[in-house]
């Protein structure tokens, strides 16, 4: 060791002791250091575990179905899909403190809206009602039972879950043809909507009834089913629900 | 304290056109981070131009060299204040040293940093100015003599041999350096550059434009302090210096100016699905930013006043004036950079359907208050350090001076 | 028995002590009986039953204590609107308020629809590469979870996230984000989101398990992922998506 020394410079042997000193000092401190704040599998493991304890606040629909009979009744009905505390908010301090705790119960109408008021971007097939003409100060639930909501009268028919075809074909040159006119729809469809389906009509000369140069309808337009546009069904070009010409 | 924040927030979704992710509203890296890789540019500028000196023997540059490296160091030592200020647990910020993760650029940060302020910076320092240090030492008051004595590690051989050495370190440390300095502020580069989520941000270009704009403000902030400090001790200002920095930053602005003409270029011909949020951007949102001050005024005018001093004979004292102005365009033109790329990337959604908008506060902490206090400070770390460590005196020694430097 | 030999069965007596000891700790640690090696989960969409109400953005803004402003979500919804001279307009469902479409006709839609987003739990997450002190994972079961113990506020995750799922939240001043409700599908609860959407647009499961709806799902509708380009194979998937949602 001391044969060393001689042959470093002064210069290099001083920083060579800071140096070694800096390192020393931060081995140490890592060395000190509890393993709580270094090791990251300690982190990872601590921090799953802070995670799963957080507190449920949503009871989920399964928990409700063990005291309320309603569960039963919604479950063949239109709302069957729905879990209980999308209406009736959070219930798992409910379900802990049945007694004392109430979730909340919506009689208001915004709340039905919220989901059946007409939207155009809603998918078509979900039942969606004028808010401001459909029973405008009534409470939804004066006519409807939320766990088993069946419509008390289909006044408007197809309109009422396809209201976005309808408007559509309202101001449409269509407007005077019922949804039935052109589709067959068997009564199942209005319970089992995604099963059973209504009909669309699958021959040119459907539409040729109104259309076809033979036809006797007078406000139609006419053309020769023989030579126009052959090889498609009619409404492969035009959209039935607005049947427009370009 | 999150009121004020908030109500900020909900006159900047009044103001946010077409549509943007609902979290996109908040800009999260303002101000302080675009000062963060402004500053540690100038580090890494300043030290390219200092390197000139040692490794490429470029004479002329001697005089700033000593300047060059402490203004370096004192850039270098309030680099990290705008980070920690911007972060949300400035606490934890040990945990970058404790528990780096390694794939990310941001973790590398604690380790360049270290790495170039020790082993580059500090030992250069040391080494050059060490001989002098021991020499000042023996004929100064109390405070100043103990200040050097620790500074040079209690350090006294100043024999030939020693000082020779000094300058092969100085040498060799420089040659570390230099890639060194190109780690520091291009690894900043890479933390922008390597986000593919961010269109105006994700380029393998990025690292390379951060250094060049950087080698770029760095050598004109050492002609500026060289500027104004010369005259404010009565000093000549040696023209040969000022023309050698004032041809490196020329040609440093020309390759600068060429990479951000390539990208913007390769941006538009390429017309990936960006490009039309991207435009959007630029044409609204940025025309000041970049098209007036980064374009024309940071970096056309400046190119155009040296390509006239280049061509035209010049005499000194309009000389002068003319780099100065350049110089102070040019800091202007690379903050602005700066802003351009953090700021302007994070006002367009990745939804590339919308943009947003910046506003900066004049108080608290991500305020210009505070930016502009984070940018003074560096001048006064600098004017300590020149007062320690005075870098146009050698000190008189008879028959050493004969070494060439 | 020389020293030697007895020093090296001490020593191994030592080490494989060690290796017991921490085997054991490990063991002791999993009391809470659920095993993490046993699930993967992901997250199916079906845009095509997606009504745009609102729900699932409130029940996970009630259930995680997400700040109830505009500007923090964990999940969100946005609606597109395709009109018929191609331009789309996009808009963000706030949880609470159902925002009508502005000031396009009914007309001029071509094709409008609802988008749930959230966070993608990606396979390959560009945010847990970018954490420069690893507060954010992913676990063994898949899901990407923050540390807010350890998390800096750096926001560069934030940045880094492709889907805008993260932000900073206002008090912790650490970066937030969907979890998939890790507290709820632990206990074999569903999360949040999933347990209240009344159209079953939200589906959640093992994407190990073939009998499960989210394999039905997989099994019966064409898959897409939002952002595929950029690699980060997210685990939430949706069927019908269209080709303006970005």
């Amino acid at each position: 060791m001391k044969k060393l020394l001689p042959k470093l410079r002064e210069q290099t042997a001083r920083l060579l002791i800071v140096f070694a000193v800096f390192i020393g000092v931060v081995l140490l401190v890592r060395y000190l250091l509890p393993p709580s704040l270094k090791d990251h599998r300690i982190h990872i493991q601590t921090t799953v575990e802070r995670e799963m304890a957080r507190p449920v606040r949503y009871a989920g629909s399964d928990l409700c179905a063990t005291c309320h009979d309603e569960y039963n009744l919604k479950k063949s009905g239109y709302h069957k899909n729905l879990s209980c505390e999308t209406c009736h908010g959070t219930a798992k301090e409910h379900a802990d403190n049945p007694a004392e705790v109430k979730p909340f119960i919506p009689r208001n109408r915004d709340y039905c809206t919220r989901c059946h008021a007409f939207d155009p971007s809603r998918p078509t097939g979900f039942p969606q009602i004028n808010p401001a003409v459909h029973n405008p100060m009534k409470p939804c639930v004066t006519c409807h039972n939320p766990h088993d909501p069946k419509p008390p009268s289909v006044p408007q028919e197809c309109q009422a879950c396809h209201a976005e075809i309808a408007r559509t074909k309202a101001i449409s040159s269509h407007v005077m043809l019922e949804c039935t006119t052109c589709h067959e729809v068997p009564t199942e469809h209005k319970i089992t909507p995604r099963n059973i389906k209504a009909s669309i009509p699958l021959e040119r000369e459907f539409c040729g009834k109104c259309h076809g140069t033979q036809s006797n309808v007078k406000e139609t337009t006419k053309i020769d089913l023989a030579t126009h546009g052959e090889k498609y069904l009619c409404w492969q070009c035009h959209y039935p629900h607005m049947p427009e010409v370009e | 304290m999150t009121q004020p924040l908030h109500q900020m927030l909900y006159e900047l979704l009044k103001q946010s056109t077409g549509f943007i992710y609902p979290n996109e509203i908040e800009v999260h890296w303002g101000i302080l981070v675009v000062v963060y890789p402004y500053l540690t540019g100038l580090v890494a500028g300043a030290f390219i131009l200092a390197s000139l000196v040692k490794v490429f023997n470029v004479k002329e540059v001697q005089s700033v060299y000593r300047l060059a490296l402490l203004t370096a160091l004192s850039f270098l030592l309030i680099a990290p204040l705008p980070l920690l200020l911007h972060l949300g647990h400035p606490e934890r910020s040990f945990e970058i040293f404790l528990n780096p993760n390694f794939t990310s650029a941001m973790a590398m940060f604690g380790f360049v940093y270290a790495w170039y302020l020790m082993v580059v910076l500090l030992l250069e320092i040391w080494f050059t100015y060490r001989k002098d240090i021991i020499i000042w030492s023996k004929n100064e008051g109390f405070t100043m003599r103990w200040i050097h004595k620790i500074i040079s590690l209690f350090s006294t051989d100043i024999s030939e041999k020693a000082v020779l050495f000094d300058k092969k370190m100085v040498k060799a440390i420089t040659i570390i350096g230099i890639p060194s300095a190109f780690l520091l502020h291009g690894y900043v580069g890479f933390i922008f550059g390597s986000i593919k989520a961010n269109p105006w941000w994700s380029s393998v270009l990025m690292p390379i434009v951060f250094l060049f704009s950087a080698i770029v403000s760095g050598i004109a902030l050492v002609i500026l302090i060289y500027m104004v400090v010369m005259p404010s001790r009565k000093q000549e200002i040696d023209m040969a210096c000022l023309d050698k920095m004032a041809s490196f930053l020329f040609y440093a602005v020309i390759v600068d100016f060429s990479l951000e003409l390539l990208d913007f270029i390769h941006r538009l011909y390429e017309s990936e699905e960006s490009i039309k949020i991207l435009s959007d951007l630029v044409v609204n949102k940025l025309f000041i930013s970049l098209g007036i001050i980064q374009v024309l005024l940071g970096m056309l005018l400046p190119l155009g006043i040296m390509v006239l001093i280049k061509l035209f004979r010049i005499d000194a004292e309009l000389r002068k004036l003319l780099y100065f102005v350049s110089a102070i365009l040019i800091q202007l033109g690379i903050f602005a950079t700066r802003w351009n790329v953090v700021v302007g990337g994070q006002m367009f959604s990745k939804s590339f359907r919308g943009l947003t908008t910046y506003k900066m506060e004049l108080t608290g902490i991500e305020g210009l208050l505070m930016t502009l206090v984070l940018l003074v400070l560096p001048f006064i770390v600098l004017a300590l350090l020149i007062k320690i460590l005075p870098p146009w005196e050698h000190a008189p020694v008879s028959d050493l001076e004969a070494v060439s430097d | 028995m020389d020293r030697r030999k007895f020093g090296t069965k001490l020593f191994t007596l030592v080490v494989s002590g060690t290796f017991v000891g921490g085997w054991l700790k490990k063991a002791k640690a999993q009391t809470t009986g659920y095993d993490p090696s046993k699930h993967y989960y992901g997250m199916g969409i079906q845009i095509n039953k997606c009504i745009g109400c609102g729900r699932c953005v409130e029940a996970c803004k009630d259930e995680n204590n997400v700040p109830r402003e505009p500007f923090y979500f964990r999940t969100w919804v946005e609606r597109y609107t395709i009109k018929k001279d191609g331009e789309v307009t996009v808009q963000n469902i706030d949880g609470r308020v159902n925002n009508p479409s502005e000031n396009i006709s009914e007309k001029e839609i071509l094709r409008s629809f609802f988008v749930p987003k959230l966070c993608n739990q990606c396979d390959n997450p560009p945010c847990v590469q970018v954490c420069p002190v690893g507060a954010t994972f992913k676990t063994e079961d898949g899901v990407i979870i923050v540390d807010e113990n350890r998390c800096i506020g750096c926001r560069y995750c934030i940045q880094a996230c492709p889907y805008g799922a993260r932000y900073l939240h206002p008090e912790k001043q650490t970066a937030d984000k969907c979890t998939f409700c890790y507290h709820r599908i632990t206990k074999d609860l569903l999360p949040a989101c999933v347990e209240v959407c009344p159209t079953q647009a939200r589906i959640f499961g093992d994407l190990r398990s073939s009998t499960s709806p989210l394999g039905r799902f997989k099994r019966f509708n064409k898959l897409h992922v939002l952002k595929p380009f950029l690699n980060t194979e997210p685990k939430v998937s949706y069927s019908d998506l269209d080709g303006e949602v970005r």
